[in-house]
């Protein structure tokens, strides 16, 4: 038997990519508790001296989740978050496994947590940076959902546009230019396209803003990383023979 | 479908297809009710968007 036997089935990788994402949403939620909650404590302690201020407690008066409610179910976010994206990586791998010109398969699979760290977080992120609560205005989340789901698709075609102009390049240094150009370029078109969005109050506190902005990057960093390394380690793992029959498809 | 796929298999077979469209559904889905829900979906009114209301800021989509 060669050393990764022969490939899994997509029900084999599905399974793992599955595990690999929730154990990345656990490790993210780790972090985003460790890091990011003081700082939604913070932007809530604010949200609620502002409902006072003018005169509006109704909001909070009736909360159907306790403040101790939402810091568990953070965990619940992030991993069924997790889950649902290590089972789209697990799909991508499989569909895409034999058009990505790398023999290994490590690689392979980092590169596409890679790709998609890239494409739906980096490229969202800088065009809609995350807000904490107290910033934001309920009247528009339609609009700003709509614009964010619209670059995060913008995000994933400039990956790709990435891809299609480094292979019209066969020098390596060509090759990385010719990536970088495809990606800013369709990057750009995207920026300018959508809507600027600012709705942070003047009076939201900027080292709260840049703390919670940081620890918000920190978290999809963890996941994306954890969700790759991880699925790199499980879907690269030989089967053993009495054990492959349960996970095919 | 052939239980083992080898290198030499040729493209993706049609169950496969089928099959993956439908995990990826699924797993939109799950996206969709952890990130971007309002109530209107899970029909628990706001209880599963309060819930995981930390969650959504800390991914960074909006919230509200």
């Amino acid at each position: 038997m060669p050393l990764n036997g022969p490939a899994k089935s997509y029900g084999a990788l599905l399974i793992r990519g599955l595990l690999a994402g929730l154990i990345a949403g656990l490790l993210a939620g780790v972090f985003a508790y460790t890091v990011g909650e003081p700082k939604v404590d913070a932007a809530i302690a604010i949200e609620e001296a502002n409902a006072h201020a003018t005169g509006d407690d109704g909001h909070h008066a009736d909360e159907l989740v306790s403040r101790d409610g939402q810091k568990g179910g953070l965990f619940l976010a992030t991993a069924l978050y997790g889950a649902a994206m290590g089972g789209l990586l697990a799909t991508a791998y499989t569909v895409l496994r034999r058009r990505l010109r790398t023999p290994s398969d490590t690689r392979a699979a980092l590169g596409l947590a890679g790709a998609a760290l890239l494409g739906i977080v980096l490229v969202p992120y800088l065009k809609y940076p995350p807000n904490p609560p107290a910033v934001g205005n309920p009247d528009t989340i339609d609009q700003r959902t709509i614009s964010y789901l619209a670059i995060v698709v913008i995000g994933l075609v400039a990956v790709w546009a990435a891809v299609v102009a480094a292979r019209t390049q066969h020098d390596q240094w060509r090759q990385a230019l010719a990536a970088t150009a495809g990606f800013l370029v369709v990057v750009t078109v995207g920026y300018v396209l959508l809507p600027t969005i600012d709705e942070v109050p003047g009076t939201f506190p900027a080292d709260l803003l840049w703390n919670f902005r940081i620890a918000s990057l920190g978290t999809q960093a963890v996941m994306w990383s954890a969700l790759g390394l991880a699925f790199a380690a499980l879907a690269t793992r030989p089967v053993r023979e009495q054990t492959r029959e349960t996970v095919t498809v | 479908m052939p239980k083992a796929q080898t290198i030499t298999t040729p493209v993706v077979s049609p169950r496969l297809l089928w099959t993956a469209l439908a995990v990826v559904a699924l797993m939109l889905l799950i996206t969709y009710l952890v990130a971007f829900d309002q109530g209107a979906v899970s029909r628990s009114g706001m209880y599963l968007h309060e819930l995981m209301h930390d969650g959504r800021h800390l991914l960074g989509v909006p919230c509200h």
